[in-house]
């Protein structure tokens, strides 16, 4: 017991293939079905049996039709306030996001390892994050050159630059513009790597203290079982407001694509 | 850290199954379920916002109709009066003038029943002065022996009873 008591934190991020490891593959890639790919399929799952509840589509609706429909209420009204009513078509899109995103950050966080079963946060895998990320990116570029050619150019300089600064504001601007899509992926990596890395830390102390002694229970153990149960609920927090950034940043970058300035 | 020591090895798969179950995602929640969704919101808002403008147009008609109403009402109300007020005038005017008429002939027939009253006293007063003649001419012969004319009696009854 207390050989294995030591906690690897960053244990819970490996990815282990279920099936296919040898033969699933794509033009030579690897495409084995991974735990990982797992997670992402019970979200997508999670997602569309929440989304059944509420297609009753009812005059006066039920508690999980209000529950449904206040989500694809909240992320309209995101795309209409930030984008106008061109932002309606995006809908599909950025609500995708954000419910997927949110699905996957609240299961990984289920405490589901009491009963054996060890929930994967794919939303802690850049590879992952950065699929999302380079779409909406993507979407950004295809909107902006679609919409205004090589106007689209313009949004790297701002009105009332003055002339001998347009060479330097350009540049600024189109490298804080291509870093966009890093910035979306890496945010919400690492805020989940984050809280998860947290939680192991803390949970590997209370194992430690616990099998120390009395003493250390007392000391360490317990203080840092309440510090994660508050975390826990601060986690909770962040796997909502970290979907709703990426789909918030999405809207406001498809917003200057529409828009331009 | 998993997420690079990793990387060669399962950056192929991470890419294909989310863009795979993201496309699965994106196709049947975004595109399938989510405009539905909104569209069932639409429709209620619609209908709640019809509702309230029909309810709307009920009330301003039921104004209108309680106005014409009390309009009608009290246009017949002035007529009814009106009515009243001519029909009193009519009666009044109608029994003023049987009044009249009937006192008039209330005092033409006093008028006649006086004159007729008037004449029997009068041939009462010349009967009377007749028999007192007869009877004075008949004490005057009892009495007296005394053989008075007629005439004479009369002219003597009228001088007495006329002072």
């Amino acid at each position: 017991m207390a050989a294995e008591a030591k906690v690897d934190p960053m244990h819970q991020f490996a990815i282990q293939p279920m099936f296919g490891t040898e033969h699933w593959s794509v033009a030579g890639f690897n495409i084995a079905f991974t735990n990982s790919a797992l997670w992402m399929l019970i979200s997508a799952v999670a997602l569309y049996a929440f989304m059944l509840g509420g297609m009753k589509r009812e005059l006066v609706p039920g508690r999980w039709q209000m529950m449904v429909e206040s989500m694809t209420g909240f992320i309209e009204n995101m795309l209409t306030a930030n984008i106008g009513k061109e932002g309606r078509k995006y809908l599909p899109y950025v609500f995708s996001l954000f419910m997927f995103i949110l699905f996957a950050n609240l299961l990984g966080l289920l405490p589901l390892g009491l009963v054996g079963i060890h929930p994967f946060t794919f939303t802690s895998h850049f590879t992952a994050t950065g699929v999302l990320a380079i779409l909406s990116f993507g979407i950004v570029l295809v909107v902006g050159f679609w919409k205004h050619g090589l106007h689209f150019f313009s949004l790297f300089v701002p009105h009332g630059t003055p002339l001998p600064m347009i060479p330097l504001i350009f540049v600024i601007e189109l490298v804080s513009f291509l870093v966009r899509p890093f910035s979306l992926g890496l945010r919400l990596f690492v805020a989940m790597m984050a809280g998860h890395v947290l939680l192991e830390v803390l949970s590997s102390f209370v194992i430690g203290g616990a099998n120390a002694g009395v003493f250390f229970m007392g000391l360490v153990s317990i203080p840092s079982f309440i510090l994660m149960v508050a975390i826990c609920a601060l986690e909770i927090l962040v796997a909502g407001i970290q979907a709703y950034v990426f789909a918030l940043l999405t809207s406001l970058y498809i917003n200057d694509a529409e828009h331009l300035h | 850290m998993p997420q690079i020591s990793q990387l060669a090895a399962t950056y192929s798969s991470q890419i294909f199954w989310m863009l795979l179950i993201f496309g699965a995602v994106f196709f049947l929640v975004g595109r399938g379920m989510a405009p539905r969704v909104i569209e069932t919101m639409e429709g209620r808002d619609q209908r709640i916002s019809a509702d309230l403008s029909a309810a709307e147009a009920a009330r301003r008609d039921a104004d209108a109709q309680d106005d014409a109403w009390k309009a009608s009402a009290a246009k017949q109300r002035g007529e009814a009066q009106a009515l009243i007020a001519a029909a009193k005038a009519e009666a009044a005017k109608s029994t003023e003038v049987r009044l009249g008429a009937s006192s008039a002939e209330a005092e033409v027939r006093v008028a006649e029943a006086e004159a007729r009253i008037a004449a029997a006293r009068d041939g009462a007063l010349a009967e009377i002065e007749t028999v007192a003649a007869d009877a004075a001419a008949d004490i005057a012969a009892r009495v007296a022996g005394l053989t008075v004319p007629a005439d004479a009696a009369r002219a003597a009854v009228k001088d007495v009873l006329h002072g």
